[in-house]
């Protein structure tokens, strides 16, 4: 395969991964981590390097993944009511280490992200940089870091996944 | 809605509470001048001020406050108000000042105590009243701070109780998290986090004693918690978060059996018999520790109390185990600020301040599937409130009437006495003429 193939594959799998949230297809989304991979918001944003000495507003590995997105199907998930839905609007994914030198493969993509929540709207901005592997002819995520502008700011429950 | 009085029995009865105290924003100024400006509210940990001109600024139901670190090392709280023209003195949230506060808006300065030092055009003050008038005084400084192993509370009024007269045989909880630490010191670490709720701060502080909740409330959490859970290899030691979330799908039972009590003024501890830290593991050679330093009995001590929940009334709740505490701000009748605290114990291994940013992260962020059932039903109570028909809040479960004696009382987990107690301490203060 070359460069330029996986650079559009890359591409492609954060635009998918983003399809697949705006639909609300979320256990498809927990199928896209790898067996050891992560999800983090951490708490500075960008500024942020360390994950376990620092709080975060989610950190969470896949058995913490799949607790959110079966919790989100019970009827008894009183703050989903009366629907929550979410729009990711996303810029061109940018392939920042294309050539995998430690086996993953590096993208930032700016986004707007938009949660619905009856009729009350929630406005959040921030960077995606996904880490992705390889695995069997298809990609998977390591760790999707989210790095919101207004990381520290006091928030109102976020409800899906920015 | 006709408001009500604020004196005592049309607002707070023995057994239940009028909706105006939630709603009502005159009941809300109230509050503010009548509670908060009279009791003793948090506003910093010492460990955030280690040096001279440190400081930190915080909002206190309404008043821009400075916590400043003195030359000397005591610790001054002013109000963060340029005596001149009323700008804010600092607007970052932490730093350090300097040897000196000075205005951005006309370059008036202070030291940092507050007292005044200088003024641009000197001259042309000489003659005018400025020397005798509130805004030659310099910074205004609030009524009174105390620092209880490195807690910095702060009463605003002039006038009132000690400190140690105020939170009474509560304080021996802020003791039972502090000596977690070998040294006896800790430390706020790894950054706060920090919510806006759109409801009443009293709605979120009673929750903090709520234990009848969780089994309806935090079903979804426990239960996809627990099936998840199940679902992994078996045999394998459940890893912290697990740990941590499973107790939500604790039964009722394991509430009532907790036990509580009670102090004057509206403070209180929940799970005094044991709580769903207890079972947290111990880091290995950390019990060794505290043992060597604070001897054999004061350690079990210690190690055998990690109550659920402990209130220092009305801006603290403490989980001495895990090193996790909030702070509740009101910012509006129906808007309160909830921020999540984490400490470090010095001297004891990272694995207890990694429990309190795990726990923080999972149960009081903003992403936390916990705290996001808990927050959609106080907005629905802050606007169901509004429904005429019923102006009475129930806090009847469990009530007697021996505990109108008031004073340190012992219930069960499941009692709504600590509610009760919560509002014969806010009847008591908002009910008092200024």
């Amino acid at each position: 395969m070359t460069a330029h193939v996986w650079e559009t594959a890359l591409v492609q799998f954060v635009l998918d991964e983003a399809k697949a949230l705006n639909e609300g297809r979320y256990e498809d989304w927990l199928a896209l981590f790898a067996h050891d991979g992560c999800y983090w918001v951490p708490l500075n944003g960008e500024r942020q390097a360390d994950p376990v000495n620092h709080a975060s507003i989610a950190y969470e590995d896949t058995v913490l993944l799949a607790i959110r997105v079966r919790r989100i199907g019970n009827p008894r998930a009183h703050s989903m009511a009366p629907g929550v839905s979410s729009l990711h609007v996303v810029q061109q994914p940018r392939v920042d280490a294309p050539d995998a030198q430690d086996g993953e493969y590096r993208v930032t993509t700016p986004f707007v992200y938009v949660e619905l929540k009856g009729e009350r709207q929630l406005l959040l901005a921030g960077t995606w940089r996904h880490r992705l592997r390889a695995q069997n002819d298809s990609l998977r995520i390591v760790q999707k870091r989210v790095d919101l502008l207004n990381a520290s700011a006091p928030h109102e429950a976020i409800h899906l996944f920015p | 809605m006709k408001l009500p009085s604020p004196v005592s029995g049309e607002l707070v009865r023995p057994d239940s509470v009028h909706r105006a105290a939630y709603i009502s924003a005159e009941l809300f100024e109230l509050e503010r001048r009548r509670l908060f400006a009279a009791t003793w509210s948090f506003v910093a940990h010492a460990s955030q001020l280690p040096e001279a001109g440190d400081f930190v600024t915080l909002d206190l139901a309404g008043q821009p406050l400075i916590v400043l670190r003195q030359p000397d090392g005591n610790i001054a709280v002013l109000f963060n108000r340029c005596a001149h023209k009323g700008t804010q003195l600092l607007t970052s949230a932490s730093g350090n000042t300097g040897r000196m506060l000075r205005c951005p808006y006309h370059a008036w300065t202070y030291r940092l105590d507050g007292k005044p030092l200088g003024v641009p055009f000197k001259a042309d003050y000489e003659g005018t009243r400025l020397p005798q008038c509130e805004a030659g005084q310099g910074v205004a400084r609030v009524g009174a701070v105390e620092v209880y192993r490195d807690f910095v509370f702060v009463r605003i009024a002039g006038q009132g109780p000690s400190l140690r007269d105020y939170f009474g045989d509560a304080l021996q909880w802020v003791d039972n998290m502090v000596d977690r630490s070998p040294t006896g010191r800790l430390e706020v670490a790894g950054g706060v986090i920090r919510n806006t709720i759109r409801c009443n701060w009293k709605i979120y502080l009673e929750n903090v004693n709520d234990t009848v909740h969780p089994v309806s409330t935090h079903e979804s959490a426990g239960k996809a918690a627990r099936s998840v859970w199940d679902e992994q290899p078996a045999g394998a030691p459940p890893p912290m978060a697990v740990e941590q979330l499973l107790p939500f799908a604790s039964s009722y039972e394991f509430f009532a059996r907790m036990d509580a009590e009670v102090y004057a003024n509206g403070h209180s501890a929940l799970g005094v018999s044991f709580s769903s830290h207890s079972g947290y593991g111990l880091p290995p050679g950390y019990e060794e520790s505290l043992v060597q330093a604070h001897g054999q009995e004061r350690a079990q001590q210690i190690l055998g109390s990690a109550p659920q929940n402990v209130v220092l009334y009305p801006s603290l709740c403490i989980k001495s185990s895990p090193l996790a505490v909030r702070v509740i701000r009101p910012l509006a009748v129906d808007r309160t600020l909830v921020e999540a605290w984490s400490f470090r114990a010095v001297g004891a291994p990272d694995a207890l301040l990694q429990q309190a940013l795990s726990y923080n992260r999972l149960v009081f962020s903003p992403m936390s599937i916990v705290a996001h059932d808990d927050i959609h039903l106080f907005e629905s109570i802050q606007r169901a409130l509004h429904a005429d028909g019923n102006d009475w809040v129930s806090l009847h479960r469990g009530f007697s009437a021996d505990e109108l004696r008031g004073g340190s009382m012992h219930c069960k987990g499941t009692n709504e006495l600590l509610m009760r107690n919560q509002f014969r301490a806010w009847a008591a203060h908002v009910g008092s003429p200024e």
